[in-house]
């Protein structure tokens, strides 16, 4: 089914969303956010932009943006698919559980913040241009990916990532050379191990857009891990 | 290592002519105080690890035990005082920073003490409640601006979601994990047989308590642990913990040593990972931004649930409620500097924040003045003792109270303020299963309900006094209230009298 979003506002569109089958298209999206936020049984594609907190609460099936995508897309979603045919905004991915979001350009600052995992929930980003700053920042879980196939010349990720990180795996493409890691995370170069674990996803985001998965997998790559998953146990004494 | 230089703050006093080495002190404690001296045939008492939680003292058989203030006493003076002296002494010994529980102790001003309440006497009768009904039920959410009818005449009925409440109480959020299973349940299930709500706290929904969503208030704060479309949706309503009376302006930290069993399965989060809410929501810079939570979670659900912001009482916190009052939310739960806490740094605890008693008071006028007040809800929490506090916080402008520390007092907490240590030994704020058997939930339901039924008959008795026989008449009702021992700023501020006046 297709909904035209012209005219619609957020509540208008999901009711219609809610109503139509299980595969939707929108057309015409012009910034209304909530998205299929707390929906779980939809594949949804969206043409034009849409609005902040794509997404969110998301309890699986898929969503695919053909453009760019805003602020919070993802926000706290539990499973399912998001794939973002262009760049996204800020804290992409803010606390997700499970699923899986594959962004072909950048990220905006605070991707990835808070994600986390448990048991069989094991969220997975993949960024496939740079992300911004405070990238993984308290990460407790997951895997993020950062591609850095952009070609504008910055560098893969902004300052400050990791900051506060605890749990998870960020793996970024190239020896992440001048990237300033907070002491209390381990970067080491990526194992037979890290590579059979990300592989999964790289193929499946060189699938999603058209990149050579042999060229991508043949590179080196940085993984980093947080040194504890108790940060403050030292910091206190009882009173 | 170095001399410590802290004596023992309590004293194990044993009659020893009533011991009779039975040995359940002994067993009772969890931190180890108590121990039996085979040689001796006497019970030994280490007295450096007591808290005076009374536990060995309820249970004594031959009542052969009382912990008293140990009055050796460092030399103090009105600057230096023991406690002081002896915080400098731990962080000298430690490098930490102070980590203390419940409520803010320090001797500030109680306004509530300060406040009186008024009674009919010959012009306006007072009404009889065991005689009369009292209406103490209240709804929250959004009201209506006015009253719409459709072009039959009839009444155009689409209010936004309420909550209905039999009395102006509720229980405050208290998270699975800073309290045991026991004492969740216990909350749940008063909350249900009084008709009123209890919360959650953000550390998820364990699926045993899904049964009693219609009383239950599921929280979402910067972790955003346990939350997902299914757990927004098991509530009858949803609150966004922006910030918390004990520790206002720094996030949360349930330690890794507490994430087991359950509580890592309700969190989501493996066994052993400290559990860390951050001090902001990272996506909330502005009431635009909360705005956009709040539309969030409605959208989740469908609009269908009311969406409360709770903030702590602080210096501007009535800008700051008249910001959220126009973001969408539904109810705003304001949590005063005497609000209880699993665990906070001492310093913010005790000297951070405002009175709850002044920032109502001061939010209520404010809204008023700006014609918004029927836009949301206020909730008033951070230290409510009694049925008068609830009847004076109703008078300031309060739709209903949270109560925390008082709800777990019912539970058998006994002030010890030793929650963080996880080893609390009436079997609420601790994970370990031998003491969180000690709670009975059956029993600790019971006492709930009673101390609540209780403080409903004192609110009646009190409106009733009054000469108001329906709770909605009270709210706001300042004339009711008189002030006693205040400057005229706290009376302004407070917008009631002076008694005599």
């Amino acid at each position: 089914m297709t909904i035209n979003a012209k005219n619609l506002d957020f509540t208008a569109l999901n009711e219609e969303l809610r109503s139509a089958g299980p595969i939707c298209r929108i057309e015409g999206c012009l910034g209304q956010r909530f998205i299929a936020a707390g929906m779980k049984d939809k594949s949804i594609e969206i043409y034009g932009v849409p609005g902040n907190a794509l997404g969110a609460y998301l309890g699986g099936g898929g969503i695919v943006v053909y453009g760019n995508a805003q602020d919070a897309v993802g926000d706290t979603m539990n499973a399912g698919l998001i794939v973002i045919h262009g760049h996204a905004g800020d804290a992409a991915g803010y606390a997700m559980r499970g699923g899986e979001i594959y962004i072909k350009g950048n990220a905006g600052y605070r991707a990835g913040i808070h994600m986390k995992e448990y048991r069989e929930k094991k969220p997975v980003m993949v960024i496939g241009g740079r992300a911004s700053s405070f990238l993984g920042e308290y990460q407790a879980g997951g895997i993020i990916i950062v591609l850095g196939l952009h070609d504008d010349g910055k560098p893969v990720v902004g300052n400050f990532p990791c900051t506060g990180m605890h749990g998870g795996k960020m793996v970024l493409r190239g020896e992440a050379l001048g990237v300033d890691f907070p002491s209390h995370t381990k970067q080491r170069r990526a194992t037979d191990a890290d590579m059979s674990e990300i592989t999964p996803y790289i193929e499946r985001f060189c699938g999603l857009f058209g990149y050579d998965t042999a060229g991508l997998l043949g590179d080196t790559y940085t993984v980093v891990t947080p040194d504890s998953n108790n940060p403050y146990k030292q910091m206190y004494v009882e009173n | 290592m170095a001399i410590s230089y802290i004596f023992p703050e309590f004293e194990v006093v044993r009659n020893f002519d009533r011991c009779i080495t039975c040995r359940v002190c002994e067993r009772q404690c969890s931190n180890g105080v108590h121990s039996y001296d085979e040689d001796g045939k006497v019970m030994l008492a280490d007295e450096s690890k007591c808290v005076d939680c009374q536990r060995c003292v309820a249970l004594c058989p031959t009542r052969a035990l009382k912990i008293v203030k140990n009055d050796c006493t460092f030399r103090e003076d009105a600057n230096w005082s023991g406690a002081t002296i002896k915080e400098i002494y731990k962080q000298a010994e430690s490098g930490g920073v102070l980590l203390s529980s419940m409520g803010n102790p320090q001797p500030l001003p109680v306004y509530w003490d300060r406040i009186l309440i008024n009674a009919s006497q010959v012009t306006n009768p007072s009404i009889d409640p065991l005689r009369e009904p009292m209406e103490t039920k209240v709804f929250l959410g959004k009201k209506a601006d006015d009253i719409r009818r459709g072009p039959d005449g009839e009444l155009i009925c689409d209010l936004p979601p309420q909550l209905e409440l039999s009395m102006p109480v509720m229980f405050s959020a208290m998270s699975f994990g800073s309290i045991s299973y026991n004492a969740h349940e216990s909350l749940a299930r008063a909350a249900t047989e009084l008709g009123i709500l209890y919360n959650t706290g953000e550390g998820g929904l364990h699926e045993d308590f899904y049964r009693f969503g219609k009383n239950t208030i599921v929280q979402v704060a910067s972790g955003r642990f346990g939350v997902h479309e299914a757990y927004l949706n098991a509530g009858a309503a949803i609150e966004i913990k922006m910030g918390q009376g004990a520790k206002p302006g720094i996030g949360g930290h349930l330690p890794g040593k507490k994430i087991v069993g359950e509580v890592s399965r309700t969190r989501m989060i493996p066994e052993g990972t400290d559990a860390i809410s951050p001090a902001p929501h990272h996506d909330i810079y502005s009431i635009e931004d909360l705005r956009q939570l709040v539309y969030s979670l409605k959208e989740a659900t469908q609009h269908k649930k009311p969406v409360i912001v709770k903030v702590a009482a602080v210096h501007n916190i009535a800008a700051i409620a008249s910001g959220i009052a126009r973001s969408g939310a539904d109810i705003i739960a304001i949590d005063g500097f005497r609000g209880g806490t699993g665990a906070a740094p001492t310093r913010i605890r005790d000297n951070v924040g405002i009175p709850i008693e002044l920032a109502l008071a001061a939010v209520d006028q404010r809204l008023r003045d700006e014609g918004i007040r029927n836009n949301v809800s206020l909730v008033a929490g951070g230290s409510i003792r009694s049925a008068s506090d609830v009847v004076k916080a109703v008078a300031l402008g309060a739709d209903t109270c949270y109560i925390g520390t008082a709800a777990l007092m019912a539970l058998g907490c006994h002030l010890c303020r030793s929650c963080h240590t996880g080893k609390c030994n009436w079997g609420i704020a601790t994970q370990r299963l031998e003491l969180v058997r000690r709670l009975n939930p059956d029993i600790g339901t019971r006492r709930l309900v009673n101390l609540l039924t209780a403080w409903k008959h004192e609110i009646a008795e009190m409106m009733g006094g009054m000469g108001i026989n329906s709770i909605e008449a009270l709210r706001g009702n300042r004339l009711m209230l008189r002030g006693v021992n205040m400057t005229e700023k706290e009376l302004e501020i407070l917008g009631i009298s002076h008694a005599g006046e």
